[in-house]
């Protein structure tokens, strides 16, 4: 369906990437925002709070991120789109009711600014130490969704894509950007609302007495309502049946857990999207997301004049991680060059997924800047040997 | 349901609030918080509110486990954030009238930041903390409300600590409603939550109830009856009392009543009042509040 065009902000636009974060949630329908200020994704929350009223919806500042997390969920069983955004520490935060976020299956986005760690670690710095924190960062067996913008205008085109995934699949969805594209100032183009796709909440219109808001549909994914609708509903963080009445098994545990897992799994093709740059014949390929993709295309293409054939990958879709497209290249390539900045997380999924078949090379840079071009190239050519 | 026959036409007078396909329930006998809950269901029973729009949410323990009891939009959530969720439920849908049911471990030790903060806000929502003195669920450990001298599982030589006096803590943050009762006080407890789910703005019952499986058995302070009769020799109902006085000595005199009971904007009234004003007609008024009943 179109996009309720009080959010949208139609035009050119000059602006940073927390800005258009908030504008992307804003013209996905997003009516409630829960957050506490946190470097350097605080300014979302500010555009937010400056946004919001104009539109119909709700700023609410929660005295920490615990309590934001659990306020979306609130908001979205009240019958709201609902984000939040943090970085870090709050993250960390984050992830106690993202686990009941998965465990309750909640359309909800989450937007992180990444910034280097661990602890206080780099507060206005980049990092991209958060990815494997993204995907089992709260406890227990789940899958979410993950995406990584790099550029400004993909932040406001990736958050309504994360709007869109997380109804569809109800399923916390992430937008893990970091700490340049938050703060990185680029043209935004916001197109007209009805150019604007998105999806409605899977809304349950059957009898009211038979309502079961764990019974998956023939999609596999369960029907929602909204409290207050006459449905009598129980909703539990406990392992639950169809009825989401607590069932303290392992066969009820079973079920549960390859539900949340399967759903992500079972649809990772069409979920997943990644940008292909030379990869047929190419001997090396580089692997990146984020602000690191950026820096990446700049040793590509300097490799590629020195004769290299070297593709290029870039994940927007970080989890599900694309293992099959990876698993084909592995085949026929000499090698993987993985940076990102970190001491190695994404890369030990390219590994996984070559199993041996290609060296995986990795390129850390460990936050507080990005790479010097120069160490990927130099990684590139050697890989190349 | 149990198989054993039923009277013809017979039919609990509960049933229409409870989920009778989850009953028997997990509290032990001689436990006070089944009492809350039929308060509770005497309370809305009462109240003449739209059960559709009513909704309860509770955290982790056993009185967490209040929402899986009760045949409402009912939200069994993480340990200590029922308030947070609350609040976000309560504002994201203003009219829906919204109860948070959980117990004194939840509400004021992990969620102490929430409990303080929403009454600050005066989100227009009802808590109603049962207060058995130790963290039940796990087997009676010490708690915030622990009293002095205490033995618990984790204070195996007593208690030491200063325990929380909840409605001095919830007055001193901004609560419209506070009272205190017992499980003793049955009819009470009832008026309150009545009034409570009446008021607009944040409104705050505690609630003491016997846990004699843990803490009564540890204090060797006998069965469910022997803590009953304690309440009884023991509770001094004094409104209006200054809920400075309000903390409880280890099987000391028990304080109840209604000590705050007064009128304010509302979260969501300051902020239509507020935006209306600053912005005037750029504002998009947000859905209105509304008072069910």
């Amino acid at each position: 369906m179109k996009t309720d065009p009080k959010g949208v902000l139609t035009g050119s636009h000059y602006m940073d990437g927390d800005f258009a974060i908030a504008e992307g949630g804003l013209a996905a329908g997003c009516r409630f925002f829960g957050g506490y200020p946190i470097t350097p994704s605080t300014e979302t929350a500010e555009r937010f709070s400056e946004r919001i009223p104009k539109v119909g919806g709700i700023f609410i500042q929660m005295e920490d991120e615990l309590g934001a997390m659990a306020s979306l969920i609130g908001a979205v069983w009240g019958g709201r789109k609902a984000m939040t955004v943090t970085s870090g520490p709050g993250f960390s935060l984050i992830m106690e009711n993202l686990g009941l976020a998965a465990m309750m299956e909640i359309p909800v986005v989450v937007a992180n600014v990444q910034r280097g760690g661990p602890s206080t670690g780099l507060p206005t710095l980049p990092g991209q130490q958060d990815m494997m924190q993204a995907r089992w960062g709260s406890h227990g067996d789940y899958e979410i969704i993950a995406l990584s913008p790099d550029s400004p205008q993909e932040c406001f085109d990736l958050t309504i894509e994360a709007f869109n995934l997380s109804e569809i699949y109800r399923v916390p969805t992430l937008l893990m950007t970091d700490e340049c594209i938050g703060h990185m100032h680029e043209k935004v183009i916001i197109p007209p609302a009805e150019e604007i796709e998105v999806v409605e909440r899977k809304w349950y219109k059957g009898p009211k007495d038979k309502y079961m808001p764990y019974k998956p549909d023939k999609d596999g994914i369960p029907f929602m309502v909204k409290a207050g609708d006459g449905y009598r509903f129980h909703t539990t963080g406990l392992t639950h049946d169809y009825r989401g009445y607590p069932e303290i098994n392992a066969e009820w545990q079973d079920q549960n857990v390859r539900h949340l897992v399967d759903k992500i799994n079972n649809n990772a093709d069409k979920i997943i999207k990644i940008e292909e740059d030379k990869t047929d014949n190419a001997e090396v390929v580089v692997i990146s997301y984020g602000i690191t993709s950026r820096v990446a295309i700049k040793a590509v293409q300097e490799a590629r004049r020195n004769g290299v054939k070297v593709g290029n990958i870039r994940l927007i879709t970080v989890w599900p991680f694309p293992e099959k497209r990876i698993r084909e290249l592995a085949d026929k390539i000499k090698a993987f060059v993985v940076p990102e900045i970190n001491y190695g997380q994404i890369v030990l999924e390219v590994e996984r997924c070559a199993a041996g078949k290609a060296p995986v090379i990795k390129v850390s840079h460990l936050g507080g800047g990005v790479h010097n071009p120069d160490d990927i190239l130099r990684l590139i050519m050697e890989a190349a040997k | 349901m149990r198989d054993e026959k039923q009277i013809e036409g017979a039919k609990n007078p509960m049933e229409d609030f409870l989920r009778m396909d989850r009953i028997p329930h997990i509290w032990c006998p001689g436990c006070g918080i089944g009492t809350v809950v039929t308060s509770f269901a005497e309370a809305i029973q009462k109240s003449n509110i739209n059960l559709d729009k009513l909704v309860v949410v509770s955290g982790i323990g056993c009185t967490g486990r209040v929402a899986g009891y009760i045949k409402l939009d009912s939200f069994h959530t993480t340990h200590g954030r029922a308030v947070p969720f609350a609040t976000g439920l309560k504002i994201a849908n203003p009219e829906l009238t919204v109860v948070v049911f959980s117990g004194d471990g939840d509400i004021c030790g992990i969620g102490g930041n929430h409990l303080i903060h929403a009454a600050r806000r005066n989100i227009d929502i009802t808590v109603i903390c049962v207060n058995n003195f130790n963290y039940a669920m796990t087997g009676g450990q010490v708690a915030p409300t622990t009293p002095e001298g205490a033995n618990v599982s984790t204070a195996p030589y007593g208690n030491y600590e200063y325990p929380f006096n909840l409605p001095y803590l919830v007055e001193a943050s901004g609560a419209c409603y506070v009272a205190r009762w017992t499980a003793l006080h049955l009819r009470r407890v009832t008026k309150s939550i009545q009034e409570a789910i009446k008021k607009r703005g944040f409104s705050f019952i505690e609630v003491i109830t016997p846990c004699v499986t843990l803490y009564a058995r540890r204090n060797r302070l006998g069965e469910g009856l022997d803590l009953l009769k304690y309440y009884y020799d023991n509770s001094d109902i004094q409104h209006g009392a200054n809920t400075k006085d309000l903390d409880i000595k280890y099987q000391g005199k028990l304080i109840v009543g209604k000590f705050v009971d007064i009128e304010k904007p509302t979260f969501l009234d300051s902020m239509n009042k507020h935006f209306t004003k600053v912005l005037s007609d750029k504002y998009e008024p947000y859905v209105k509040e509304v008072k069910n009943g």
